[in-house]
């Protein structure tokens, strides 16, 4: 079954020191560079354009048209924004690529931002994964030693500078105008549109946002062909990309393979689900992509049969529940955790969030009470839509799949604690122990249980 | 520069088919055409911000034959074909802004008993109308501490917040006090002021008025009335000559609150601090509420109205008899009509043309150019002018200070237009900093030159000069010549809103009312006819601060002064010396130091009950509406001269102030000849001698009687110090924070130094009439010569 992978982005990461730049030289790093240059910007965006390469980072816009709205004209600097602020639940594609191979990232970004006219790049980390921004500075150090980076790369006359920045630790900084304004010192919320970031993004300038997993695969288009890159996947989603295992697998991980390959084929490399246990739910592409059953097995992986099976590819970060798993207990946490990065912009992302996840609280803990489903999906209509950016329909879509498929779990919420139905202890993976709430409190009260502050990363990240 | 003609687009909303300009907001379009879509972060004057997401529309079809997602109407832009169906006839538009408000109250609070905005609260009337009968949310409500302080005069209670960002928006985007922000995240969302730096400014209370819920509200009208108990009129604020258009709302006559009107022409919907909070000064203990004659024991005593007119009219005609002047000193507040009765006062029943409605340093140019100004024909200066100025250039004149809503204007014309302000100002100030004006530093009195430097002249520049520019001989000279030929548009900015009411009511020595020159024998005549006098003064009088000399050289025997405050005069010692040695009747709302000089003093309405007129800086009259109606007849300045004029004899035949006006007006449609001034620059003055030069104005929120009552404005004045460039100090070897001495003439102010970067070398900035209580007084003017001392202890 291996053999349906396709380990490009991932094809050093089992390497010795993989994240050296010697290392990537020896693997043909910065090849994909030398062909760039030896191109026009023009034909290097035709290039990707022809790869068919889309979004990553789950909207799955065409990259080489994203590329392509930047004006030629506008006598302002152009900017690249490589988005690494990934953070959405069961996602984590990014900080192992980060993490393995930076300069991949870093070759993706001088390509791309010589196809634009940027100068000036910038790669937005996750202000809490420390060993990856380390990490990444590092290997932007590397690069500029090694004349990767900096004034005239490689002769090329291209000039390119990376900033390395930190964000603070908001998801909504994932979404494109909010991490701009991060960006900018400001408070990271998204920003109305029009102007889109390609007239006026970072500091009012043209600007390219690319999630770090789609500009990591452009050099490897540039070194062998739009034509090689387009010939893997499906007609229409092109490509190849990392499907992010986690959950009750037997062999949790990142997987690459081609667009289009099946949760039940990735479910076979990963040597299924563990002992004992059967698939009860999960998601495609992180929270916020609608769950999916045991019936969506063979649904190809790719953009358009995921939409039409009513999901989303999403980042590709499926996370699996076996028949242990309370569907009402994960939806809560879910929604949790977008109750707690809701920005607070927009009524209905806020109060929605807010409201809900009391609701589902109730359910979990056989508080709730006749009607509060369909209270639920009123709530749940209110907000879907409506919203200023998408962060709210993420969690719309959890909940509302999550009642489809599972419905009497949430009515059985009306009498009995989740706990009873599904004990929690049984859906623990490292033999710890999840302790239930205690009957009578309530999680739900304002303010919520404070923030845990997880302790730095222990041992030594050799840089 | 040439308005870009703007493209037109036909689209439909509830099936009415409307044109608007492209890139109109839809909400804008609905609005003009008398559909309503509910909002709450929408604001016609503030960036759109799609937050609250309450003016959910559905949109049939984007103007491409496809249907997008509900849109909020706020931040969508009218396409050609589109067709947009508000809650009136969609059930996806009425549901989506039904959910919306059930959203907005979950953790709304329900205290609209005892909550201020209950009553013309949008959000409750919007509950009401699209709102669910009950609610569904049984979980608790957030809370939050209540109420806490943003700025001196704001108090914000945090759970009846919506987080429409109206004011974060207003102070990013208008008044440039950006000192709010959002705070936290998700539902523990608030609105929060700098910890280290109180919201402030001059326009804070702008944000109360513009809140759409009870969040913010202002410390003086917290749990003072219910809407609904509140009788509001239309009026003019009276605190400067902007012309501001104001709500005055009163509760069983006494004024609660003054909000912006709505005045496109003039104030926009703004209204500057001291507008919205100065208008309790006639509240205190110090109003009179009956003449006062001095008696044989030399101190004041109440007398009847019959006594104290008989008291007046005797000393007037004492005076009189022994052939020595009488002079009237109107000051700066009147209104047009009340000026109009002191001028006609003056001339019929006083016989003299020694009347000045200038309190404040004066000089010859200045009259001159008052005259220039009232008799030529040049079109006025106003607000859209400065819209569509290319350049605008401040001499003597800081309009943060001096006229607030210059300033928000000129700020929003740098803001959508991006227009150049040039500031020629001895320093950059906090205001022209926040125009992004260009500093042309120059020492007070070198405006002239500074301004003959200016290269860029023409190109549709505008010049606003304030009233400063009399301490500055040639300045107003050159000004007149710019003006003249038409170059460049001058606008010239009085800080008092009866100035130039009171110069066309003919209150200045050298004009009789609506630009009659007293020297003018034709003129005379006509207004021995009109006024149905046989005697008529033809001398030019004397100006305030002539009077003034005369009056303690003995030269004038009587004076009669309209609520003058003695230290507002350049030299407050003379004025006192004059007082003393001439009979002093006093009109005034409450006692003041004139007072206590007075022979006579007779108590006059406050503002609050007259009706009348001011004329703002842009010549417009502005409508002056009585709002305590408690007395049907009010004792204005213009019926008290009446009774007085009456009791020597003589019929003044203003029975009101419609009279007066209707006088004025018809005088006003005879043409009269335009007064150049001489084009020889007046020689400099000449001041005594000092190690530096003096620059100072005052601040909008200074130690003026006008403030009295408004405690809260007052705290948040800004900080008193003494500013001077660092090699200025370096020179006179000064640090910074030390304290340090102003003298001249005898009078000393201290205060703590404070460097500016690119200030004027040589010169001393302080504020005017501000910190008096701490430092002591300084008499001195702009452009005067003082002497700094290091080491001048706090007193």
């Amino acid at each position: 079954m291996t053999d349906m992978l396709t380990p490009i982005l991932t094809q050093t990461w089992d390497k010795p020191r993989s994240w050296k730049l010697q290392t990537y030289l020896n693997n043909g790093g910065y090849r994909g560079l030398r062909t760039a240059f030896a191109m026009t910007p023009t034909a290097v965006i035709d290039s990707v354009k022809a790869s068919g390469l889309r979004g990553r980072g789950g909207a799955g816009f065409p990259t080489g048209m994203k590329w392509g709205f930047i004006p030629v004209s506008n006598p302002k600097p152009k900017y690249l924004v490589v988005n690494c602020d990934e953070s959405e639940p069961g996602t984590c594609k990014d900080m192992p690529l980060l993490l393995a191979s930076p300069q991949l990232v870093i070759e993706g970004a001088i390509i791309a931002a010589y196809a634009v006219g940027a100068h000036r790049a910038f790669i937005y980390i996750r202000g809490e994964v420390l060993h990856v921004i380390r990490r990444v500075r590092a290997a932007v150090e590397e690069a500029y030693a090694a004349g990767y980076l900096g004034r005239n790369i490689l002769g090329s006359g291209f000039s390119l500078d990376i900033t390395v920045h930190a964000g603070a630790g908001a998801y909504i900084c994932g979404e494109e105008t909010a991490l701009l304004d991060s960006l900018e010192g400001r408070r990271g919320q998204p920003r109305l549109r029009p102007p889109f970031p390609a007239v006026e993004g970072l500091y009012a300038s043209p600007t390219v946002v690319n999630n770090c997993e789609s500009i990591a695969s452009v050099p490897a288009i540039l070194a062998n062909g739009s034509a090689w890159y387009a010939q893997m996947g499906t007609e229409k989603s092109q490509g190849s990309t990392i499907y992010s295992l986690s959950g009750h697998v037997r062999k949790p991980g990142q997987y690459e393979a081609p667009l289009g390959i099946t949760t039940r084929q990735l479910l076979e490399i990963a040597s299924g689900i563990r002992e004992g246990h059967r698939l009860k739910f999960f998601t495609p592409g992180g929270s916020s992509t609608p769950l999916l059953t045991p019936a969506h097995l063979d649904v190809p992986l790719d953009y358009e049969s995921l939409a039409a099976a009513g999901t989303m590819l999403g980042t590709k970060a499926m996370q699996f529940f076996d028949d242990t798993v309370s569907v009402v207990r994960t939806t809560r946490r879910w929604v949790e955790f977008y109750q707690h990065e809701s920005c607070g912009k927009c009524t209905p992302c806020r109060e929605g969030s807010w409201w809900l996840v009391q609701l589902l609280a109730n359910l979990e803990e056989g508080k709730g009470e006749e009607g509060d489903i369909e209270k639920i999906l009123a709530i749940c209509d209110q907000v879907s839509g409506k919203s200023f950016c998408t962060l709210a329909d993420g969690f719309v879509a959890c909940v509302t799949s999550a009642i489809a498929a599972f419905r009497s779990e949430f009515e059985a919420g009306y009498r009995l604690p989740a706990w009873e139905l599904f004990p929690y202890q049984k859906s623990a993976l490292f033999g710890q122990t999840v302790v239930a709430p205690p009957p009578g409190v309530s999680i739900s009260q304002e303010p919520p249980r404070p923030r845990r502050r997880r302790a730095a990363a222990q041992g030594v990240i050799e840089p | 520069m040439t308005q870009p003609v703007s493209e037109a687009v036909t689209f439909t909303i509830d099936d009415v088919t409307l044109t608007v300009p492209k890139g109109t907001n839809v909400i804008r379009a609905a609005e003009a055409s008398g559909i309503e879509i509910p909002r709450f972060c929408d604001h016609p004057l503030l960036d759109p911000v799609a937050a609250c997401r309450q003016c959910m529309v559905d949109v049939v079809d984007a103007g491409n034959g496809r249907p997008m997602k509900p849109q909020p109407a706020c931040a969508l832009e009218a396409a050609k074909g589109m067709v947009v169906r508000t809650a009136a006839t969609s059930d996806v538009a009425k549901q989506a802004q039904c959910g919306m408000l059930e959203f907005l109250l979950i953790n709304h609070p329900l205290d609209c008993p005892e909550c201020d905005k209950a009553g013309e609260c949008p959000l409750q009337n919007q509950a009401r109308v699209s709102g669910r009968e009950t609610s569904r949310y049984t979980g608790a409500k957030r809370t939050f501490p209540k109420p806490i302080m943003v700025g001196q005069t704001l108090l914000l209670d945090r759970e009846r917040c919506v987080l429409c960002q109206r004011c974060i928006r207003f102070a990013d985007q208008i008044s440039g006090d950006s000192l709010l922000a959002l705070v936290e995240r998700g539902g523990k969302s608030q609105i929060g002021a700098h910890p280290d730096a109180a919201f402030g400014g001059y326009f804070a209370g702008n944000v109360a008025q513009i809140c759409p819920v009870g969040a913010l509200t202002t410390v003086d009208y917290r749990f003072q009335s219910r809407p609904f108990d509140l009788v509001s009129e239309m009026s003019t604020c009276e605190n400067c000559a902007a012309g501001c258009e104001m709500r005055v709302d009163a509760r069983a006559f006494e004024v609660k609150r003054r909000l912006a009107g709505n005045d496109s022409t003039h104030n926009d919907e703004w209204l500057c601090d001291k507008g919205r909070f100065a208008c309790r000064s006639a509240r205190g203990a110090d109003r009179l509420t009956t003449p006062l004659v001095r008696g044989t024991d030399g101190r004041l005593h109440a007398a009847s109205w019959p006594e104290a007119l008989a008291a007046a009219a005797a000393g007037l005609a004492s005076s009189a008899t022994q052939g020595a002047a009488s002079g009237v000193l109107t000051g700066g507040r009147l209104t047009l009509e009340n000026a109009y009765a002191y001028s006609k006062f003056a001339r019929t029943v006083l016989q003299t043309n020694n009347i000045d409605c200038r309190v404040r340093y004066l000089s010859d140019e200045e009259t001159a150019w008052m005259m220039f100004q009232q008799t030529t024909g040049l079109p006025p200066v106003t607000y859209e002018t400065l819209d569509a100025a290319n350049h605008v250039v401040l001499v003597d004149f800081e309009p943060e200070e001096e006229c607030p809503m210059v300033f928000l204007r000129l700020r929003k014309a740098v803001r959508k237009r991006g227009i150049g302000i040039t500031a020629i100002a001895p320093y950059l100030s906090h205001g022209n900093a926040k125009l992004g004006a260009g500093l042309l530093a120059c020492a007070p009195g070198g405006e002239a030159a500074a301004l003959r430097g200016l290269t860029r002249l023409g190109d549709n520049t505008v010049i606003l000069v304030g009233e400063r520019a009399a301490t500055s001989p040639g300045t107003l000279t050159l000004l007149s010549q710019l003006a003249s030929t038409r170059q460049v548009k001058v606008g010239w900015i009085p800080r008092r809103a009866g100035e130039l009411g009171a110069v066309a009511a003919g209150c200045l020595p050298t004009l009789l009312p609506a630009g009659r020159q007293t020297v003018d024998v034709g003129a005379r005549s006509e207004f021995r006819d009109l006024w149905k006098v046989s005697e008529f003064p033809n001398a030019t009088g004397f100006n305030a601060s002539n009077m003034l000399i005369a009056a303690a050289a003995g030269a004038i025997k009587s004076l009669v002064i309209a609520g003058v405050d003695l230290a507002d005069l350049p030299d407050p010692n003379l004025a006192v010396s004059a007082l003393q040695t001439a009979f002093v009747i006093s009109l005034e709302v409450r006692e003041s130091e004139v007072s206590a000089f007075a022979d006579v003093v007779f108590p006059v309405a406050p503002l609050e009950q007259q009706e009348g007129t001011f004329i703002d800086w842009t010549h417009a009259q502005r409508k002056v509406v009585p709002v305590d109606r408690h007395d049907a007849n009010p004792l204005t300045d213009l019926r008290v001269l009446g009774a007085l004029a009456s009791a020597m004899g003589v019929d003044l035949n203003l029975p009101n102030p419609k009279e007066a006006l209707r006088e004025l007006h018809a005088l006003a449609t005879r043409p009269v000849a335009a007064v150049h001034m001489s084009s020889a620059t007046p020689p400099p003055i000449a001041w005594s001698e000092g190690n530096v030069i003096l620059a100072t104005w005052r601040p909008l929120i200074d130690d003026g009687r006008c403030l009295d009552g408004a405690d809260s404005l007052r705290r948040g004045a800004p900080k008193v110090s003494v500013k001077m460039s660092p090699a200025t100090a370096t020179g006179l070897g000064i640090s910074p924070g030390e304290h340090v001495e102003l003298s001249a003439h005898g009078t000393r102010w201290h205060g703590p130094v404070e460097l500016v970067v690119g200030m004027a070398e040589g010169v001393v900035w302080i504020p005017q009439a501000s910190g008096a209580s701490v430092h002591g007084r300084l008499i001195a003017d702009s452009g005067e010569r003082v002497t700094l001392s290091a080491g001048g202890g706090v007193l």
